[in-house]
């Protein structure tokens, strides 16, 4: 599937200064019934943005209108837990195109990548000026560099690391099985190969 | 150059390598379930591309299942429509499906072992993060997302780069009443829930080579909740004999074949891992976890750590708010504390020995007043043999209700979801906010933890309470 292609972005961010947020919170399972990708914005963070009566609650930094912007900044080891891509396309349809944190889980990061989503990772340092910097102006504008692997709040910049390979994709909005599908011939044989090891039953 | 089992195992399934790229890995099996998979087989109908062979996936409908009268259409219509999709694609694809009614049915990660479809040097794929389990049989088992899913499906590969890889080796003789559970929370209490982020964890040392397979599948089903991409077992005769004369392992010559094949699945001597954990088997007790993700862990006879003594872990503020979610406070014990359900099930704690272990305990005694037990086998398979040994009379005389198989009350997505404001002693992997149910509290144990606490109402210290009832 072709994404939007990601070059740089410019906008104001929403602080979220949690740390460990599962991605059970993200969107939780009840919500995962959908048999496409679209919609899961609405449910995204549910029961933090909603109370049993499905009432925003006020005090949730998404029901706050300063805060508003295409990236999300939140504490380390962002979207641990359960492996739903679900919570990528929560907050890829929700309107964020960028994740910053100090630490991300592992398949989130991928799930996230998957789907045109940039998972950025920052010093803690770094995470702690942006969450500062947003919460006293949040009309800050922050600029994400995909192409030099920049991202800059206010006067402060940091460089940031990505596979290179993930950098081409989001650049170009392509996808893994494009370039799986380029390999078939290569698989077609090493699978061949493997059911000599281990023969299929 | 000496290599680690990953190091082997990965490097001997990857398709394609080139610099600055994740390896394209090949993926001998592919679990798939009704919740993760139907966005990608969209993809393949858009792509107008089959399944790349239809025998390395085999679906099974687990997360969305009722498990009471199975035999009827799914009340709830998302959940209904969602296994109907997954009945249809693996149809209009090909794709084995072991359905609801089917004898193999389960929890995706308890039938791959007992069919014999998990096998030793495997690369094992399932979109769904405890698919660790299966590294249990020293095979390279990873959760992945749809987007991967779909990967799968199309070229039997996913592009991944190659994991950094840890040790974690225990050695010593376990006490009664601690079993393999205990060892696993204990590991991810004193690493916490992202301390294995980045690697895949090799177990190794006496204390695991001890352990049935059973055990060792628990143990390596929660490698995730540390964060590790998987973790694994190297397989030995307790590998070899648990898969001996399963419905699809292979069988005869091709089995001693495969065997002396497994044998070479070991850590060479002097391979470098990146990092290495030892822990002593005698520092471990029963333990119970009493926040909110499962690194907040502690010995049952524990006081929850106050924020200070947590200084190190980081933000106090979340700890705080984790606490007051569960109702309880720093400084206090867990130790006596009322329940009000007990889960045992989940694809950490729903195979047989478990069973066996729970009825065991609970054997001509009853639940406590007010408490309500469910105890919901991992497969149909599980479920006939708990049956055959009379496991469900025993059950029956506890005031338990044996189910019909399902993730069930593991995550709030089906009809089997904890109530608000409730505490539940549960078997299964994950403690997070809401997963049981919006607003419920969970208590990550053992089956025989949450054995006794069915018995007595309250938390409890299985090892003081077996010594009372000998
Ligand atoms: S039992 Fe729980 S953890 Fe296991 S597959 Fe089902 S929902 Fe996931």
């Amino acid at each position: 599937m072709t994404k939007e292609k990601f070059t740089t972005l410019r906008s104001t961010a929403v602080p979220l200064p949690i740390e460990n947020i599962d991605t059970d919170q993200i969107i939780p399972a009840r919500f995962l019934k959908a048999t496409t990708r679209e919609g899961f914005g609405d449910n995204l963070f549910r029961d933090w943005r909603y109370d049993s009566a499905n009432q925003p609650k006020a005090d949730f930094v998404l029901n706050n209108h300063s805060y508003s912007g295409k990236i999300l900044v939140t504490g380390k080891n962002f979207g641990c837990g359960s492996s739903r891509e679900h919570a990528a396309w929560a907050i890829y349809d929700y309107g964020f195109r960028v994740v910053i944190s100090s630490f991300f889980a592992d398949i989130f990061k991928n799930n996230a990548l998957n789907n045109g989503l940039l998972p950025l990772v920052v010093s803690e340092a770094f995470l702690q000026h942006c969450f500062e910097t947003i919460q006293q102006d949040p009309k800050t504008v922050m600029v994400v560099d995909l192409e030099h692997q920049v991202v800059s709040i206010g006067q402060r910049r940091e460089s940031f690391d990505i596979n290179p390979y993930k950098k081409t994709c989001l650049i170009n909005g392509q996808d893994d099985i494009d370039y799986l599908l380029g390999l078939r011939e290569s698989i077609l044989q090493f699978d061949k190969a493997q059911q000599v090891i281990t023969p299929l039953s | 150059m000496p290599k680690t089992i990953v190091e082997k195992i990965w490097d001997a399934h990857v398709v394609h390598r080139a610099d600055g790229f994740p390896d394209a890995l090949f993926i001998d099996r592919h679990f798939i379930h009704e919740v993760t998979s139907p966005q990608a087989f969209d993809g393949l109908r858009k792509r107008g591309i089959p399944v790349f062979n239809t025998r390395r996936t085999t679906a099974t409908a687990d997360h969305n299942v009722p498990t009471k009268d199975q035999h009827l259409p799914i009340k709830e219509a998302l959940s209904r429509h969602q296994v109907e999709t997954l009945r249809k694609n693996c149809k209009e694809f090909g794709v084995e499906l072991y359905d609801l009614g089917h004898p193999f049915q389960g929890i995706v990660h308890i039938i791959g072992p007992e069919l014999g479809l998990t096998l030793p040097g495997m690369t094992i794929v399932c979109g769904d993060s405890h698919t660790s389990t299966h590294g249990a049989f020293g095979a390279i088992a990873f959760g992945i997302g749809t987007s991967e899913v779909e990967q799968v499906l199309a070229t039997q590969c996913v592009l991944q780069p190659r994991p950094k890889t840890m040790r974690i080796e225990i050695n010593g003789k376990l006490g009664r009443g601690i079993v393999s559970k205990d060892i696993i929370l204990y590991i991810i209490s004193k690493i916490s829930s992202s301390g294995a982020t980045g690697y895949f964890v090799e177990y190794a040392g006496e204390t695991i080579r001890g352990l049935s397979m059973e055990a060792r599948m628990t143990i390596c089903n929660m490698s995730i909740e540390m964060g590790a991409r998987g973790g694994l077992i190297a397989p030995d005769e307790t590998t070899f004999q648990y898969i001996r004369g399963r419905k699809f392992s292979p069988q005869g010559a091709a089995y001693d074949a495969a065997v002396a094949n497994w044998k070479k699945l070991v850590t060479d001597e002097g391979a470098a891992y990146d990092k290495v954990l030892t822990f002593d088997a005698a520092d471990i007790a029963p333990m119970i976890t009493y926040g909110t993700n499962p690194g907040m862990g502690m010995r049952v006879t524990d006081r929850i750590p106050t924020a200070a003594e947590l200084a190190s872990l980081g933000d106090p503020t979340s700890y705080r708010n984790a606490l007051s979610y569960m109702g309880l406070e720093e400084g206090t014990p867990i130790l006596g504390r009322s329940i009000d359900y007990v889960f045992i099930g989940s694809c950490t704690n729903a195979r047989i020995e478990d069973l066996r272990q729970v009825a065991s305990l609970v054997k001509g005694k009853k639940r406590a007043d007010g408490v309500e037990v469910w105890v919901v086998p991992g497969s149909k398979q599980v479920e006939a043999q708990a049956r055959k040994e009379g496991l469900d009379r025993i059950f029956a005389d506890a005031g338990f209700e044996l189910r019909s198989p399902g993730c069930s009350a593991c995550l709030g997505m089906n009809e089997d979801k904890v109530p608000a404001g409730k505490y539940c002693i549960s078997t299964s992997n994950r403690n997070f906010e809401g997963r049981q149910g919006p607003r419920s509290r969970t208590f990550l144990a053992s089956p025989l933890s949450a054995a006794a606490a069915a018995i007595t109402g309250k938390v409890t210290d299985v090892r003081s309470w077996m010594e009372t009832n000998e």
